[in-house]
C-alpha cells in the first residue's frame, strides 16, 4: 500500500521541474526536500494548539504591519478632527486621534485593527492551552526540556506584546493600565522610583511612553517572538514530534502521514481556518472600543474596567493583599502590597519554567521520552497541574472581583476573601482531588484490561445468578491502557563514600511524594492468572 | 499501512518502552518488568469511504472545488463591499457595515479555502502514513567525539586555557564593557529633573483656588451642598502650556462636604476643613489609580482598579483593599471672595509609594 506515485520520467521539461533545478542548483534545496518531504508527521487534535499559536501570530504580523502604516506613535496633543462626531474637537495624543482614523476614516481599518486585538488574544490562549497539553502529557521530557523553556519565554513575551500593544492607543483604560504599571514598578525597592522616571521619560505620564512601547511592540519583541520560534519549530523537527501511545508506535519511531502532501495540506488548510475564524470575530464582535472610553485623562476612570485577559492574573495578584501591607523602615518604604504579589508571581513563573529538571531529576531516567503520556498515567505531575491551574485561575477570577460582586450581588470584601481561600487552598483541594481522580482511572484501567470491558450482555446462568457478559480487549485497545511507564520510589542509598546526602534524601522525599501511590500497569502474566481466577 | 523499509523488522523486535541504543543509559526510578506486554504492531489499515465508493470520492472532490469558487466568491465580495460601504457620512453605522460586509466576504474567502484543503487532504489524498525511525538526539558517539576534538583543538591552538592572563583579562573586559551603554539610560529621563523631588510637590500651593475638572471654573463654598462631591483641579491647570496631563496626575482632587459633626480630624488638621468641606489627593496611595467613586450615605471612597476602600468621615484612612496609607489631605479655606482655596501643598507625596518616601 505503500505505493506513491512513481515520478514518471518526463520527456520535455515542465516548467516546475526546470524551475526547481534552477533553484536547487542555487540552493543545494533537493537535500532539504529529500530530507523533510517525507518526514512522518504524529498526528492527533491536541497538537493542533501550538499550531493555531503559531498561526494566530502570522495574523497577528500581517494584520499588525498594515496598522503601523498608519497609527502614528506620537504623545503631541491634537484636537481630534476625524469622523466620529461625539469626540470632534476634543484634545488628545495623536497616537489617540491616528488609532481613531484608523478606525472611522481608513476603509476596513477598524476591520484589521480588530482582527490583530482578537488574533493577539487568541495567540496568548492558544500558546497557554498548547502549554498545558505539553505539561499534562509529559511532552517536556527529555529530550524537549529546552524547548519547554522556549516556548514558556514565548509565552512571558506575547504577554509584553499583548501589553504594549494594548498601551498604545493611549486610550482611558490603556493610560490607567499603564498608571498601574508606573505604581508597581514604583514600589520596587532601591530601584522603583528611577525605573518609573526614565521609563516614562520624566514624571508620568510623560510625553515619552507611547513611542518607547512602539519600539519594543513593533521592533524588539516580535524579533525576539520571531527568532524563538524559529528555534522553538527548528527543535521540533530535530526532536521529531511526540507522539501518543498506540499500537506499532515506539520510542524508536515515529507514525503519521508525511509532511507532503497530507500533513501540509492540513495545516496549510488550518491556517486559512485560524485566519478565518479570527476575521469572523473581526467583522462581527467590537473589540477594545476606545471611541467610548475617551484620550488619557489621569482623572476620570470608569468602573468595571478590565485588562486584557492574560494580564488579569497579574491585576487580580494585586487586589488580594490585604490592607497595610506596606512600612517604612531604615527610613525608606516597603511596599509589600505591590512586592508580595510580584514576588509570588516571579515564583510561580520560575517553577513552570524549571519543572521539567526538577521531574527529571527526582525520576532520574535518562531516556529520551517519545510516547505522550496519557494524563492519569503520572498523577502526581497531573495533580500538580491541577493545583497550578487552580492557584492561575484563583488569581485570574480576582482581576474581575468588581464585576463579580456587581453581577451576583455580593458584597466586595465576601468575594476578596473567598478568591483569596481559592488561591490559597484551592491549590491543595485541586491537588487532592485529581490525583485520586487519575488513581481511581488507572485502576479502571486495569479493571478493564484484567476482565475486559462490560458488553451490556445480560446472561442467565442455570443456577438463576444474573451475570454480565465482559467482552476482553484486542490486543490493540490493550497495549494503549498497559504500555505506560512506571516509576517507584527511590531507595536512599549511601553513596561511595558511605554517606547520604542531604541532595539524596531530598530526592527521595520527591520521590515518595510523586511515587508512593503508583498503580503499576497489568503485566502479562497478571492477565493470564487473571483469566484463571475469573473464568 | 504504508511503512518505510525500517519499520516490519524494528517492529517486531521493539520491546514496551526504550530503544536498543537506550540501553547504556539509566532509567532512574523507573519499574521495567521482564513480565511487559510486546507491541501487537499496526493494526490493519482501515480504508476511508472515499477509498471504496467511487461516488463518494466524485462527491468529496466536488465538495472541495465548490469551496474553492466559493472562496473567490468572497474574495471578490470583500472588494465589492470595500466600494458599496463606503464610510463618509461621518456615520458610526456606516462603519459598522464596511466592518462588517468587507469582513465576511474575506471570513468566507478564508475559510473556504481552509475548510476545502483539510478536507481534500483528508478525503482524497492518498491516506499514506509513514513510519520514521528516531536516532538518539545527542548523534552517534564519533560525532560528539569529534565535536568534543574540535574543542580541544581550538582551545590548543588558541591557548584560552593555558594562557590564564590573557583569558582573564578578556573576561573582564567583556563583563565591564556594556557599563557605559548602561549609563546611556540616564538620558532617558530630563537630565536637569530628579525624581523624588518631583514626586514631593504638586501644583497646589496657598491661595490656589479649587476649580472643577475639566472645565475650570472655581468653586464657590456656598455651592458645595451637604453630601456632594466634586472632581477638582487646581485653578490654572487647564491653561498649562506644558505638562498638564503630569501635573493633574499629582493635583487631582476629590471635594466633599459631610455634616461637620460627621468629621474626625486628625490631630493638627482640625481647621483643613472649611465647614464640612473637605478636599483629598483623588490619587490613590496603592498603584495611583484615580480613586473615583464616592459612596454619599458611608463617606466610603472606592478605587475602581483594586477596590481599596478609603473613609472621609476618618480622614481617608484604608478600611479595605491593597492600599496602605490614606489619600493624603489638601488644606482648604475660603478666600475673600467666598472661593475655596488650597492653605498650601499637600504636606506629603501624593499617589503610589516609592522607595525613597518616608
Amino acid at each position: 500500500m505503500t505505493t506513491a506515485p512513481s515520478a514518471t520520467a518526463p520527456q520535455k521539461r515542465s516548467f516546475t521541474s526546470a524551475a526547481s533545478v534552477y533553484v536547487n542548483e542555487r540552493t543545494s534545496i533537493a537535500g532539504f526536500v529529500k530530507e523533510l518531504g517525507r518526514k512522518a508527521f504524529p498526528d492527533h487534535w491536541s497538537f493542533l494548539l501550538g499550531e493555531v499559536a503559531l498561526f494566530s501570530f502570522v495574523v497577528v504580523l500581517i494584520s499588525g504591519t498594515f496598522l503601523t502604516f498608519f497609527f502614528q506613535a506620537s504623545m503631541v496633543e491634537v484636537h481630534y478632527d476625524g469622523s466620529y462626531v461625539p469626540l470632534k474637537g476634543v484634545e488628545m495624543s495623536v497616537a489617540m486621534a491616528s488609532t481613531l482614523d484608523i478606525s472611522f476614516d481608513i476603509r476596513g481599518g477598524l476591520f484589521v485593527r480588530q482582527m490583530h486585538h482578537w488574533a493577539a488574544l487568541l495567540f496568548v490562549a492558544a500558546i497557554g492551552l498548547h502549554m498545558l497539553r505539553i505539561f499534562f502529557t509529559g511532552a517536556f521530557r527529555k529530550p524537549r526540556e529546552l524547548n519547554w523553556v522556549i516556548g514558556f519565554i514565548l509565552f512571558i513575551l506575547a504577554m509584553a506584546e499583548g501589553f504594549t500593544g494594548y498601551s498604545l492607543p493611549d486610550d482611558l483604560l490603556s493610560g490607567n493600565g499603564l498608571r498601574i504599571i508606573d505604581g508597581m514598578v514604583k514600589g520596587i525597592p532601591l530601584i522603583g522610583t528611577w525605573t518609573s522616571f526614565l521609563l516614562f521619560g520624566g514624571e508620568f505620564p510623560g510625553t515619552q511612553i507611547v513611542g518607547r512601547l512602539y519600539t519594543l511592540h513593533i521592533l524588539l519583541l516580535p524579533a525576539l517572538v520571531v527568532a524563538l520560534v524559529a528555534l522553538h519549530l527548528v527543535f521540533v523537527v530535530v526532536h521529531k514530534h511526540t507522539q501518543y501511545a498506540g499500537p506499532g508506535k515506539t520510542q524508536q519511531n515515529a507514525v503519521g502521514p508525511p509532511i507532503l502532501p497530507i500533513y501540509a495540506a492540513k495545516a496549510g488548510g488550518f491556517f486559512f481556518i485560524v485566519f478565518g475564524v479570527l476575521a469572523l470575530i473581526a467583522s462581527m464582535f467590537t473589540i477594545n472600543p476606545i471611541w467610548n472610553y475617551g484620550p488619557y485623562d489621569p482623572s476620570p476612570v470608569s468602573a468595571g474596567t478590565q485588562p486584557d485577559w492574560y494580564i488579569g492574573f497579574a491585576d487580580g495578584a494585586l487586589r488580594l493583599i490585604p490592607p497595610g501591607w506596606e512600612f517604612v523602615w531604615l527610613d525608606r518604604t516597603w511596599s509589600f502590597n505591590i512586592l508580595v504579589p510580584l514576588i509570588v508571581i516571579g515564583i510561580f513563573i520560575v517553577t513552570v519554567l524549571i519543572y521539567p529538571f526538577i521531574e527529571a531529576w527526582v525520576k532520574g531516567d535518562k531516556r529520551e521520552h517519545h510516547i505522550a503520556d496519557r494524563p492519569r498515567n503520572a498523577p502526581t505531575r497531573t495533580a500538580i497541574g491541577a493545583a497550578g491551574v487552580t492557584f492561575y485561575a484563583g488569581l485570574w477570577a480576582a482581576a474581575s472581583s468588581d464585576i463579580l460582586a456587581t453581577h451576583f450581588s455580593l458584597t466586595m470584601e465576601g468575594v476578596i476573601h473567598a478568591l483569596q481561600a481559592v488561591v490559597i487552598l484551592g491549590p491543595f483541594v485541586a491537588y487532592f482531588i485529581t490525583k485520586r481522580v487519575c488513581i481511581a482511572l488507572q485502576k479502571k484501567d486495569r479493571e478493564i484490561v484484567l476482565h475486559g470491558y462490560e458488553s451490556g450482555r445480560i446472561v442467565k446462568l442455570p443456577g438463576g445468578e444474573f451475570i454480565e457478559v465482559h467482552q476482553p480487549l484486542d490486543e490493540y485497545d490493550r497495549w494503549k491502557l498497559v504500555s505506560y511507564e512506571s516509576y517507584a520510589p527511590l531507595m536512599i542509598r549511601p553513596n561511595a563514600r558511605g554517606k547520604i546526602t542531604v541532595g539524596q534524601r531530598l530526592r527521595a522525599s520527591f520521590s515518595r511524594w510523586f511515587f508512593e501511590d503508583r498503580i503499576a500497569p497489568v503485566s502479562k502474566g497478571e492477565l493470564e492468572s487473571g483469566h484463571d481466577t475469573h473464568h | 499501512m504504508a511503512q518505510d523499509d525500517h519499520s516490519g523488522a524494528e517492529l517486531a523486535a521493539a520491546d514496551s518502552s526504550h530503544a536498543a541504543h537506550d540501553t547504556a543509559v539509566s532509567p532512574g526510578t523507573a519499574v521495567i518488568t521482564a513480565d511487559s506486554f510486546e507491541n501487537p504492531g499496526f493494526p490493519p489499515h482501515r480504508p476511508r469511504v472515499t477509498d471504496e465508493n467511487p461516488k463518494r470520492e466524485k462527491r468529496a472532490q466536488r465538495t472541495v472545488y465548490t469551496l474553492f469558487y466559493l472562496s473567490i466568491l468572497g474574495s471578490v465580495w470583500a472588494i465589492a463591499a470595500y466600494m458599496l460601504f463606503p464610510m463618509e457620512s461621518n456615520d458610526v453605522g456606516a462603519v459598522r457595515l464596511n466592518n462588517m460586509f468587507f469582513g465576511l466576504g474575506a471570513t468566507l474567502a478564508l475559510l473556504a479555502i481552509g475548510f476545502g484543503v483539510v478536507h481534500w487532504g483528508k478525503a482524497i489524498m492518498a491516506d499514506v502514513e509513514l513510519v520514521d525511525e528516531r536516532h538518539p538526539i545527542g548523534g552517534s558517539p564519533e560525532t560528539q567525539a569529534a565535536a568534543v576534538k574540535v574543542f580541544a583543538d581550538a582551545d590548543r591552538e588558541s591557548g584560552f586555557t593555558r594562557r590564564a592572563a590573557i583569558r582573564n583579562s578578556l573576561i573582564g573586559a567583556l563583563l565591564v564593557f556594556p557599563l557605559p551603554a548602561i549609563v546611556l539610560f540616564r538620558g532617558f529621563a530630563p537630565q536637569d529633573q530628579m525624581p523624588v523631588e518631583l514626586l514631593s510637590h504638586t501644583m497646589w500651593k496657598k491661595g490656589t483656588r479649587l476649580a472643577l475638572d475639566p472645565s475650570g471654573v472655581p468653586i464657590k463654598a456656598a455651592d458645595v451642598t451637604i453630601g456632594s462631591a466634586f472632581h477638582v483641579i487646581p485653578e490654572g491647570l487647564q491653561d498649562l502650556e506644558h505638562g498638564k496631563l503630569e501635573e493633574k496626575a499629582k493635583a487631582a482632587v476629590l471635594l466633599m462636604r459631610l455634616e461637620p459633626s460627621e468629621l474626625n480630624p486628625a490631630p493638627g488638621k482640625e481647621n483643613w476643613a472649611y465647614e464640612g468641606i473637605v478636599a483629598y489627593s483623588k490619587i490613590c496611595t496603592h498603584v495611583g489609580c484615580p480613586v473615583a467613586l464616592y459612596e454619599q450615605h458611608t463617606h466610603h471612597l472606592l478605587c475602581p482598579c483594586h477596590q481599596s476602600q478609603f473613609d472621609v468621615a476618618n480622614n481617608c484612612e484604608v478600611i479595605f483593599g491593597p492600599a496602605a496609607r490614606p489619600l493624603p489631605q489638601l488644606a482648604i479655606e475660603v478666600d475673600d471672595e467666598g472661593y475655596l482655596v488650597a492653605q498650601h501643598d499637600f504636606t506629603e507625596p501624593v499617589g503610589p509609594s516609592f522607595w525613597e518616601r518616608n
